[in-house]
């Protein structure tokens, strides 16, 4: 193998698995380095400057850090850190933070753009916008903002005022809302003469299942997300004892724990897949069976039992998951009979799309066989130059935080596009690389690994949270638990920086290394040379960082799999030519 | 500084025969300097008990004094440990052998605890073929006391802060020779391939078995003009022929070039598998050995390998004809058989 180039900031970030996972890249480590050390302001800030909701995604977010987190790989049975939740903590124990918010200048800049949508993706392109001077008019047809996460996130996951204060650092930069404002057409918006469009709207549309009986269940049948809008706005605050959800992702999830605050007591959640192929979240599935909702799954929806013309109940055919050679998974009936479950009501949360009909078709915007808009990856330009999509009006249903990380990059494009420059010029991100060495084996961050087991967040009392559908479930960590689960963190940005003429090749570094990961080989090409290490390099996502060759004729390789970054490597070397060393890397935000 | 390895472990750590990984050979971790060739040797002693799978509880690692005599600390935290007086280890290990003849005896050393104060006490253990494996981590110098040149700095020699060593080297490997060691094998810290099969052959031989190791001291012997740098050695090391050993319990898998491979099977069933590189030794003859060894010193190289053994090697309690079962195991009625037993030995000598 070629020697790794650890100039290219990428080798590093992808050390950093959490970071490198996350859509918006935030720098997770370091924050959680930052509670532990109680800066809960810096902490929090941290986590603003990148993800811009800490407060919510430490109550909300999908998460994608967590599977990905190294703890969760050295040892069977060993959990990611709850990186989610010590979000939360800094949000939860911040002081007041407006002082380090950025300054608004008086002096605009002339450019006026527009969003359509005030929810994660538009605020965030706000959030990068307004600093440099522009003048931002936002659109919305709810009467606040924040989007799906007012209307879809139920408020026992996410309480009102967490989410007026985050939205409200946004909106007080001076961002015009259009609030209750249904946009009809874009052709309008764009007659008024922006610089640019952002449309941020989402996938609004839920789907539905077009079954035998449904226009007799009519009123008693419901589109999840919609009646789930329909709550979080106090339009409805009831519904029968009886509850179908049908479908297997965190809107089912959503829907049906919100079923069980209105009234709901014998709530099932049915979906057609096996229970391990769900879509939703394995927190949220525990939450859900947690409050005593149980989860058939392999049953796929038949038919609307109706009687006289109330609905009964559902029929469900039982089925089995086969999967072919290729994986491709398909449901094949194992002919038992039908089966009937009782309902009152019945929730259909089977996912949901995107909806343009307000977008004119002559507006140089082109769309795709799937009546997507053709956005750009990279840039989130569409067609025509002075429209940008971002969030789940990109490319169709994510999540939270994906929406953010589009929003930072829609921000870069449309200031880019502003100032006349190429939009395909992106930033490189910031990097940086410092020394955390205070004196011999004294280092400047806590590298002794903790052997603590993940600790759980404590949640309120069952009976109270059922009684209440705005009681927030989930307690938080208190300072001394969202302590010790930031020490369980094992500051994989702090990286293992090999000088190959430094190192005599005492085997120190090998010998101590309390997982194997570093051995002294002949070279060879990548997959023979994985075989060849202390302990085989099997998983192949993982990059093995390789040395120019030694006086020895082997070159030093080291598998960064399951590195504890402990240290130790550092510690006995004799010669300095291992480094522990702090890799900061963060993506650039518009106008820096 | 770290004071305690993380628990954590690779998690494909191999297994051993008895199911134990590797991590449960390990000691405490290293006080020694860093980089120092000592935790090297320790690394490789784990890695052959491990491969051995040997029971750690049927493992006596015994010590002197010295850097070296610390070692035992950092490997096989689950056997037996003694660290006597300086130089005294063999006394102990002979009392120890004696009594119990079924533990394994892991005797390690210092070129100061050996060569030193505790030569009388190396020569008689050498010449009685206490069966042992005697480790000497051979750095040239009094890490201990900052460095000092030790009996086995090679004449002219110099350490970091030192003058050129003016007086003669004491070979070990040659001086075991001399007085009749069974097992003589010289190796270097920096070079797990060898020492690992080396520590494994000398674990299984029955007898005295040495093996001298050349372990730099980073911090006080590890400049230009010593001869025991880790360039040094690494520079004039020629070793005698590679060395594969294969358990009793496992079948031959590796397949060997025919003509100057050799294989010697030892009393306990393994085999030792022998390419030769060095074309004018023999290392079952104790004068070729010699001859080589001597050959090899005057034009400045350091022989390293397995250099001698005897593959008949007949070791104390054979010499002495001692009980099979161990002296610590008899109790007073095999001491003491007993009146008639008293009168039938009389008897015969009427």
């Amino acid at each position: 193998m070629n020697p790794t180039d650890i100039k290219n900031p990428e080798y590093f970030h992808k050390v950093v698995d959490c970071q490198y996972a996350c859509p918006a890249h935030t720098p997770v480590p370091e924050y959680i380095r930052l509670i532990a050390a109680g800066r809960y302001d810096d902490a929090y800030m941290v986590n603003w400057e990148s993800n811009v909701f800490p407060g919510i995604l430490g109550r909300t977010c999908d998460r994608p850090c967590e599977p990905a987190c190294r703890r969760g790989r050295i040892a069977k049975g060993e959990e990611p850190v709850a990186i989610c939740r010590l979000k939360r903590v800094a949000a939860d124990n911040k002081t007041d933070i407006s002082a380090r918010l950025p300054r608004i200048p008086e002096q605009k800049n002339g450019k006026r753009i527009a969003l359509i949508g005030a929810g994660p993706a538009s605020l965030t392109v706000a959030r990068d916008l307004m600093p440099l001077g522009y003048d931002i008019d936002i659109y919305d047809n709810q009467f606040a903002g924040g989007g799906m996460m007012r209307s879809q996130i139920p408020s026992f996951r996410l309480p009102a005022s967490v989410l007026d204060e985050e939205v409200g650092y946004i909106l007080d930069m001076g961002v015009v809302t259009h609030f209750n404002t249904e946009v009809t057409s874009l052709k309008s918006v764009l007659e008024k003469d922006y610089d640019a469009v952002f449309v941020g709207t989402g996938a609004p549309r839920g789907r539905g299942l077009n079954l035998p009986g449904l226009e007799e269940a009519g009123k008693h049948v419901h589109i999840g997300i919609d009646w789930l809008a329909s709550v979080a706005f106090e339009h409805t605050s009831s519904i029968g004892k009886r509850v179908l959800v049908l479908g297997g992702g965190n809107t089912a999830m959503d829907c049906c724990r919100t079923s069980r605050r209105l009234g709901g007591e014998d709530v099932r959640v049915v979906v057609r897949s096996p229970f391990a192929d769900m879509k939703a979240s394995p927190w949220e599935k525990e939450d859900a069976m947690h409050e005593g909702i149980p989860i058939y799954d392999n049953h796929v929806p038949k038919e609307f039992v109706v009687e006289n013309g109330e609905l009964k109940g559902m029929l469900f055919e039982k089925v089995e998951a086969q999967y072919d050679e290729n994986g491709k998974r398909s449901l094949v009936p194992t002919g038992e009979d039908l089966v009937f479950m009782e309902a009152d009501d019945v929730l259909m949360a089977i996912g949901q799309d995107n909806a343009f009909p307000w977008v004119e078709r002559d507006l140089g915007i082109e769309f795709d066989n799937w009546d997507m808009p053709v956005v750009d990856k990279a840039t989130f330009q569409s067609t025509n130059p002075r429209v940008f999509f971002g969030g789940d009006a990109a490319f169709g249903p994510e999540n939270v935080i994906t929406a953010v990380a589009h929003g930072h990059q829609a921000a870069i494009s449309i200031d880019l596009f502003c100032r006349a420059e190429p939009v395909t010029n992106r930033p490189a991100p910031m990097t940086n690389l410092v020394s955390q060495k205070m004196g011999i084996h004294e280092w400047s961050y806590d590298n002794q690994v903790e052997n603590d087991k993940r600790f759980v967040v404590p949640m309120a009392p069952l009976e109270e949270t059922l009684r209440n559908r705005k009681l927030e479930v989930e307690l938080g960590f208190d300072l001394s638990t969202g302590f010790k689960e930031a020490e369980r963190c094992l500051n994989c940005d702090v990286q293992t920086v090999f000088d190959t003429p430094r190192c005599i090749e005492c085997d120190a570094c090998v010998d101590i290394c309390p997982t194997d990961c570093i051995s002294f080989v002949e070279n060879a090409e990548e997959p023979e040379l994985r075989t060849r290490l202390s302990a085989a390099a099997g998983n192949l996502a993982q990059d093995l960082y390789v040395s120019t060759e030694l006086p020895t004729q082997r070159v030093m390789v080291k598998d960064e799999n399951v590195c504890l970054h402990c240290g130790l490597c550092a510690e006995r070397c004799p010669t300095s030519a291992w480094d522990m060393q702090k890799f900061l890397y963060s993506v650039t935000k518009a106008g820096q | 500084m770290s004071y305690q390895l993380p628990k954590f472990r690779h998690p494909d750590l191999p297994v051993n025969a008895l199911g134990y990984t590797r991590a449960d050979y390990e000691g405490s971790i290293s006080t020694l300097c860093a980089g120092c060739g000592h935790d090297s040797i320790s690394g490789a002693i784990v890695r052959a008990c491990h491969e051995l799978a040997l029971e750690p509880h049927k493992i006596a690692k015994l010590s002197g004094i010295g850097c070296s005599s610390k070692s035992p600390t950092y490997f096989l935290g689950k056997s037996h440990g003694f660290n006597s007086v300086h130089g005294r280890m063999p006394s102990v290990v002979s009392g120890a052998n004696m009594a119990n003849r079924d533990l394994l005896y892991l005797g390690v050393s210092g070129d100061g605890d050996t060569a030193s104060i505790g030569m009388g006490q190396f020569a008689h253990a050498v010449r009685r073929n206490l069966n042992m494996v005697y480790i000497v981590m051979n750095n040239g110098c009094y890490g201990l006391t900052k460095g000092q040149d030790s009996a086995t700095a090679d004449a002219g020699s110099a350490s970091k802060k030192g003058d050129p060593n003016p007086f003669s080297a004491i070979d070990l490997p040659g001086l075991a020779l001399q007085l009749g060691a069974t097992f003589v094998a010289r190796s270097f810290s920096g070079d797990k391939g060898q020492l690992v099969p080396l520590i494994k052959a000398a674990i299984s031989h029955r007898g005295f078995a040495l093996i001298d190791v050349i372990s730099p001291c980073v911090t006080f012997n590890n400049n230009p003009g010593s001869t025991k740098s880790y360039d040094f050695v690494r520079e004039h090391a020629e070793a005698t022929g590679t060395v594969d050993f294969v358990p009793m319990r496992e079948e031959i898998t590796t397949s060997y070039p025919a003509g100057r491979s050799q294989e010697v099977t030892l009393h306990d069933g393994s085999v030792l598998h022998l390419e030769k590189l060095a074309p004018d030794l023999d290392p079952f003859d104790r004068v070729s050995a010699m001859v080589a060894l001597q050959r090899h010193s005057a034009e400045g190289q350091i022989l390293t390998g397995l250099i001698y053994m005897d593959k008949d090697s007949r070791d104390l309690h054979d010499i002495m004809e001692t009980s099979r079962r161990p002296l610590n195991s008899l109790v007073e009625e095999d001491l003491c058989p007993g009146d008639k037993v008293l009168a039938n030995i009389n008897a015969s000598l009427r």
